[in-house]
């Protein structure tokens, strides 16, 4: 809607310039935290719980710390003292409750992983071995693993301070529920849905460093992570450092996906010991380390339901949600977003009157559940579009023609869901064209039709959903949570006339420092080489949030906006009075300050800023130039900015092996102004393929007792080149009206829609072979043949 | 457990010596004794590619071999391969494409992809997408980086008839 403000001879906004901060990293000059050595540092290994749950009745050390190289050990008792326990719960989600966690496990390990004993020494090589000599006597304690189970009034308490299992529970409903299902004219459909565990695999595990100076009580983390602000937070609050005097460092960062943005005791404890030795302390997480202590996701079982009247209009939908968090609700988000989020989002691209919601979030004996990519979408998707399909078929109608009929009309907006979602600037039906064209839906199905009669089992998956992004305060500041939900720029001009700017927002790829500079240059007249940008560093960027939820440019790039836009003013007035002219003749181009009539030259930015940090003499003494403007924005309107899009998936089946081969995957998405289509279309591909993931490789395998199955990589299976499709993309663009810059969010869009996308692709090629309906996740070969009955 | 090895070999076109321990992995070798941080470690395990680098011609897992064992032969970083500009079209190829996110897997990534064009007549992309299938990307979803290596191999192709 302002995209007339950049229409001048450089135009960066929209245009797909790669990434100038992308060049070093393929040339391996990345800064990871694990690429750095500072002075005196020393290594950290940790001994873990090999139990689920058990009590810790001894511990013997002294064989490791006998060991040459060993600088030092602690155990949960050590660090009580200098680390205060939280507690991860949000005050908006009432009633939920966590007991304190430790950063060691102190008296009781709640879960396979759970670091116990902190060893530090000269080398990794050495904290390992010193490790392996530690020696602890447990008591296995019963370990509550199975959701359902843990809720039996008779199943053994995790947390003796508890009188159950339960974390939290939220009941929802609205509209006449009870009679929609009760109607002889509705058809009914129910299915009961599994979603597995499963975790981020960020290619760099995760990896700290502390650097304490107690001359002057300055603690410094070098972090691998997306929220620097938080940390810095967390980091003061438990460690008693204040606030100002911990800086919080995030450079390159291989990987986050909402996985390096929670508070994990081993990282906690690292900048403990740092504080303890007066010394830099490092650690890296080994992959084990990661599978066993990253946080997990999903973990899911849920029963729904759908009605739809005579003429296929949705009348009702009901869901009921368990899932399994492990032992903690992780601190400081909780690990109530999840099941909340599928609450609030099922059903979303629809309309219809009547809703009713249970869910149960669970504590189990297994590794902490958290937040991790495109949070709940994933579920609530799938639930929604595996019911889609099922009324499709129960009324004999195309699955294109359900959606058709049921989906939120594009000039229904604003317009509120039966959750109290606040829906504007959406384009569900546009969107479902557009796919449907680019798909060559009827072409593909009379495919599918004529590979069924060769006996080759095609099918086709349908996909609309809604996806959270831009947050307001309402998703965890509201809670009580050190998380901002505005974020800060500073756009500066410096004395040869380039341009500084520094964000709030971070980068782990996306492309946040590309799209910063590109506002950025568009409103100054600027190329983008002249401009240049800090991200990651509490001590020299503003207060944000940083880069999770979507937020980056549609927040993050808002302030960009707004700063270089004050920039720009300060700019014209100085120019106008050294000019003489009024600033709104003037505008910048190519620069420098131009006539905006003519295009004449009249000074370059160099030039100007040069009269005014060297040759103020020259400037009337009334001038007090600020070539430095910094902008915070929020998003105030609504609590959430939606995002919406459609996807499809096409895929065969082999009956013989269950084996399923991805032909071809659609994406059309609405993210609104479109700053960097590439970048854009890398975020939806790259979430695309972790969410097919989910759908057919990824699972955190669990014994009864709670011990993981599968922590190697070479156990637990992700997407991997040669099993992964071309995926076409094409977008609709609604600019949300909460901002000038008009983005929304696009990082959730690919893992939120694609494991419905493939199930729904799946059952449909199943479908004729009369195979039960695939609901459980990851659809594994074995699945396949189980829902095919070929193996018992 | 804490024997030492005296080695020598032809690293980045330098000849260097180097005393360290015998159980001493050559990715840790290259990382922190000589401060070649291009090579990443993801898994340890030889599963991931991240600490990928060239020993005598050859692509190798870093963290799959011993530093001992690279006596006397050649071994190539990303650093190395970047100064000779030998991979500069892919590497340019993967930046244009932006088959780059977090960064990460791109040093392992780039030597293989050069693994494939070094020795394979024209790869079609699925030879290409089966070729990377031993490096991770847990950001990009893959297709960019076949977009970038299909293109040079391309152009590396007409650039030879
Ligand atoms: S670190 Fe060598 S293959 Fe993963
Ligand atoms: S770019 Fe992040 S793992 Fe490949």
């Amino acid at each position: 809607m302002t995209l007339h403000a950049y229409d001048r001879p450089v135009s960066y906004i929209g245009a797909s310039v790669p990434r100038p901060n992308a060049t070093r990293l393929l040339q391996g000059r990345g800064r990871y935290v694990d690429d750095k050595v500072l002075p005196r540092m020393v290594h950290a290994a940790f001994v873990r719980s090999p139990h689920a749950h058990a009590r810790i009745l001894s511990i013997d050390v002294s064989a490791a710390r006998a060991l040459p190289g060993v600088v030092a050990i602690y155990d949960g008792a050590d660090m009580a003292k200098v680390i205060t326990p939280w507690v991860g719960v949000l005050t908006h989600l009432s009633g939920m409750r966590s007991p304190p966690q430790p950063a060691l496990a102190h008296g009781v390990a709640h879960w396979q992983g759970e670091p116990v004993v902190m060893v530090i020494a000269q080398s990794r090589a050495v904290a390992e071995d010193a490790a392996a000599l530690v020696d602890i006597d447990y008591e296995v304690l019963p370990a509550v693993c199975d959701m359902d189970t843990a809720l039996a009034p008779d199943a053994p308490r995790i947390h003796p301070g508890l009188d159950s299992n339960l974390c939290w529970e939220r009941k929802f409903e609205t509209g006449a529920v009870d009679a929609a299902f009760a109607d002889p004219t509705t058809t009914v459909v129910e299915r009961r849905f599994t979603f597995g565990r499963h975790t981020g695999v960020t290619l760099e595990p995760r990896a700290v460093i502390g650097d304490y100076d107690p001359s002057e009580d300055r603690l410094t983390m070098h972090y691998s992570g997306q929220a620097p602000h938080m940390m810095q937070s967390v980091v003061s609050r438990h460690l008693g450092v204040p606030e100002a005097r911990v800086r919080v460092v995030a450079e390159d960062v291989g990987g986050s996906f909402g996985i390096k943005i929670h508070t994990y005791g081993d990282e906690i404890a690292t900048l403990a010991a740092a504080k303890m030795l007066k010394r830099p302390v490092k650690f890296v997480a080994d992959r084990l380390e990661s599978f066993l202590s990253d946080i997990h996701a999903r973990d899911h079982r849920i029963t729904a339901r759908a009605a739809v009247d005579a003429d296929g209009r949705l009348t009702a939908v009901e869901i009921d949600d368990v899932t399994g968090i492990g032992p903690y609700s992780v601190y400081p988000r909780s690990s109530g977003i999840e099941g909340n989020q599928v609450v609030n989002l099922t059903g979303a691209p629809y309309d219809f009157p009547a809703y009713r919601a249970r869910l149960r979030v669970v504590f189990q004996n297994k590794t902490p559940m958290c937040q991790y990519r495109a949070v709940g979408h994933p579920i609530a998707v799938a639930v929604m579009e595996g019911l889609m399909d099922d009324l499709a078929h129960a009324t004999g109608r195309d699955p294109a023609d359900m959606r058709r009929i049921n989906l939120r009309r594009d000039d229904s907006y604003p317009c509120t869901s039966p959750q109290g979602m606040r829906f504007a600037d959406l384009s569900h039906q546009q969107c479902m064209e557009k796919l449907l064209t680019l798909m060559d839906y009827e072409g593909l199905k009379a495919d599918r039709d004529a590979a069924r009669a060769r006996g080759i089992h095609r099918g086709i998956g349908l996909v609309s959903m809604v996806e959270v992004t831009n947050p307001s305060p309402m998703f965890y500041g509201v809670g009580g949570a050190p998380i901002a939900a505005q974020d800060g720029a500073t756009a500066r001009l410096d004395a040869s006339g380039a341009v500084h700017v520094a964000n709030s927002i971070t980068e782990q790829g996306q492309g946040t420092e590309t799209i910063l500079a590109q506002i950025t240059a568009d409103v100054m007249g600027v190329t983008m080489a002249d401009v240049h940008v800090t991200t990651g560093d509490t001590a020299t960027v503003p207060y944000g949030g940083g880069t999770w939820a979507s937020r980056g440019a549609g927040i993050g790039g808002e302030a960009m906006l707004q700063a270089a836009r004050a920039l720009r003013a300060q700019v014209l007035e100085v120019a106008g009075v050294i000019l003489q002219a009024a600033p709104d003749t003037l505008t910048l181009v190519g620069g420098a300050v131009v006539d905006a009539a003519t295009g004449a030259e009249r000074i370059t930015l160099r030039d100007l800023a040069r009269t005014v940090y060297y040759r103020g003499n020259e400037l009337p003494p009334g001038l007090k130039p600020e070539l430095i403007a910094t902008r915070h924005y929020r998003v105030t309107d609504y609590p959430f900015v939606f995002t919406n899009g459609a996807m499809a998936s096409y895929v065969e089946v082999d009956p013989d092996t269950g084996m399923v081969k991805l032909l071809s995957h659609w994406v059309v998405e609405d993210v609104g102004t479109i700053l960097n289509e590439k970048l854009v279309d890398e975020q939806i591909r790259g979430g695309v393929v972790q969410g097919i993931g989910g759908a057919l490789f990824e699972e955190c395998i669990y014994s009864d007792d709670g011990q993981m199955q599968n922590a190697t990589m070479a156990d637990y299976l992700v997407p991997m080149a040669g099993e992964m499709p071309d995926i076409t993309i094409a977008h609709v663009c609604t600019p949300t009206r909460t901002s000038d810059l008009g983005a929304k969010g696009a990082g959730e869009a690919g893992t939120a829609g694609a494991p419905a996308a493939v199930m729904n692709a799946i059952n449909d090629a199943l479908r004729p072979l009369g195979a039960a309906t695939l609901s459980q996740m990851p659809m594994t070969p074995e699945r396949i043949l189980r829902a095919l009955g070929t193996v018992a | 457990m804490t024997g030492t090895i005296t080695i020598s070999l032809h690293l980045n076109g330098e000849a260097v010596t180097a005393t360290l321990p015998a159980r001493m992995s050559l990715v840790d070798f290259l990382r922190e004794t000589m401060g070649l941080t291009g090579a990443h470690v993801g898994c340890a395990h030889g599963v991931c590619g991240a600490c990928t680098v060239r020993v005598d011609g050859a692509a190798v897992r870093g963290c799959l071999m011993l530093a001992a064992q690279a006596d006397g032969a050649t071994v190539d970083t990303i650093e190395g391969l970047t100064d000779t500009g030998a991979i500069a079209d892919l590497q340019d190829a993967f930046h244009r494409h932006n088959a780059v996110q977090c960064g990460y897997c791109s040093p392992g990534m780039l030597i293989t992809a050069a693994d494939l064009l070094d020795r394979a007549t024209l790869p079609d992309r699925a030879e290409i997408r089966d070729h990377i299938s031993g490096n991770y990307c847990r950001c990009t979803g893959y297709q960019a980086i076949v977009d970038a290596i299909s293109e040079v191999a391309t152009a590396r192709t007409k650039g030879a008839a």
